[in-house]
């Protein structure tokens, strides 16, 4: 993206600038859609009611930060979240107006028999990775122990018992606190605070990551964010300012009251929502998150070299890596690649051959790899194909 | 460089709190962050728009989910 602005300057209309956020803060908001693949045997109205609660919570160590209250910003003052205040509706099709916690998309690009689509269109679109990390991280966990519910009924039960009264005023309730002490009413009548049902979560997470380390066990990779998840959560906790270089509010609200400190400003102040704008600049020299990053004042999850890599490589252990690498090999004779499909127009061929891609984890390079490095041509993969 | 020194030139002329404004009480800082900090405020002085209020009237969006 800053490539292609870059690219733009010399033109008219030209420079263009890009903010990686989520709010003008004249009334308008724009999303970070995420998306999961989820089984389909979970009944959808389950899956929303098991989730919620963690939604609307996780703003704690996902939020973005924004300087102003309420869908104008009319109110003068800090949250945690770019757009809690957008958020009208526990479940809904719209993204646009009537935003809801869990939206109902369902366009799973993969066998519909076996996978649902869950779409959330509640988070920031974070520029602290960690923040990123976490965000996906803990959701894909809490979404594989819905799927596992059968398997871990005590974590089932800990995360059935969580159902908030007012789902949608406490995404805002959540955001106003900056303190993180208000707290949230269940629908049992017991009242805790957002990080008591972050922590609710987490610890169904690491029970189940114990009783599946009986079986085949979980990995690598779900450990790894399930430590990250409760070394944040204590954090924020007990010692705030060691989250700064992990969680962007807190490390946008250090910045804020700095220049507060400093300079004397009040939460209107028009410095202080330059300041949160400017943050999002992708501008290395413009953007204040930047200037962050390059005097080391936040973490890095993933390095340079990786990021150019994805650029133009798709990561190895999915679908993606087959249509990627057919793409880039025999591009030439692809006539379409979609989510689940690649049409192939092979010379001589009588007619176009479809590769259906309807399971998103076939298609490896541990699936293909070495098919596709024996093949010299795309017609010499598809006589392959056929043979697997 | 003439142009960060144009920015820091208006910061000051715009936002060094006058005598008699009511100042925000100053936020609680951490101990021994306030170094840090400030060495990251003075590195950020240099990139701020230098017109804050306009930045913000002008920063608008249209369309967008």
């Amino acid at each position: 993206m800053l490539a292609a602005a870059r690219e733009l300057a010399p033109f008219p209309g030209g420079p263009v600038a890009l903010y990686k956020n989520n709010v003008d803060g004249k009334g308008a908001s724009y999303g970070c859609h995420e998306n999961f693949l989820v089984r389909r045997d979970v009944p959808f109205a389950e899956l929303a009611q098991l989730l919620m609660p963690f939604l609307v919570t996780r703003q704690v160590f996902a939020g973005a930060g924004r300087v102003g209250l309420g869908q104008t910003g009319a109110d003068a003052g800090f949250q945690l979240a770019q757009r809690s205040d957008y958020i009208e509706a526990e479940i809904g099709l719209e993204t646009t107006l009537r935003r809801p916690i869990v939206n109902t998309r369902d366009e799973p690009h993969a066998d519909r028999q076996r996978w649902r689509r869950l779409h959330l269109i509640i988070g920031d679109a974070n520029l602290l990775e960690v923040a990123t990390y976490l965000k996906l991280g803990t959701t894909s966990l809490v979404l594989g122990l819905i799927e596992r519910r059968d398997e871990l009924p005590a974590a089932y039960a800990r995360l059935a018992a969580l159902r908030l009264a007012d789902p949608v005023g406490d995404v805002q309730r959540v955001s106003h606190d900056p303190t993180l002490t208000t707290t949230l009413r269940l629908a049992d009548g017991r009242e805790l605070t957002a990080l008591e049902i972050q922590r609710t979560y987490l610890d169904a997470a690491r029970e189940a990551v114990d009783a599946l380390a009986a079986g085949a066990g979980p990995d690598d990779e779900t450990r790894a964010v399930v430590d990250r998840w409760a070394r944040v959560l204590h954090g924020l906790e007990h010692d705030r300012a060691s989250v700064a270089g992990q969680v962007e509010w807190v490390a946008k609200l250090r910045i804020l009251d700095g220049l507060r400190r400093r300079d004397g400003l009040d939460w209107d102040h028009p410095r202080l929502a330059a300041t949160d704008l400017q943050w999002s600049d992708v501008r290395p020299e413009r953007g204040i998150y930047h200037r962050l990053l390059a005097k080391d004042a936040v973490e890095r999850v993933v390095t340079e070299q990786e990021v150019a890599r994805a650029v133009h490589h798709p990561p190895d252990d999915t679908r993606a890596y087959f249509r990627g690498e057919v793409m880039a090999r025999y591009g030439e004779h692809v006539s379409a690649a979609s989510w689940d499909s690649i049409i192939f127009d092979v010379p001589g061929a009588p007619s176009l051959q479809r590769v259906p891609m309807p399971d998103p984890e076939r298609g490896t390079r541990g699936h293909l790899g070495d098919l596709l490095d024996r093949s010299a041509d795309a017609s010499a993969l598809l006589a392959g194909l056929s043979g697997t | 460089m003439a142009d960060r020194e144009q920015q820091q030139h208006v910061r000051r002329e715009d936002d060094v709190p006058d005598d008699d404004a009511t100042p925000t009480p100053p936020p609680a800082a951490p101990q021994g962050q306030d170094a840090d900090v400030d060495a990251l405020l003075d590195d950020i002085d240099d990139v701020l728009e230098a017109n804050a209020e306009q930045f913000v009237r002008g920063f608008v969006q249209k369309g967008g989910q």
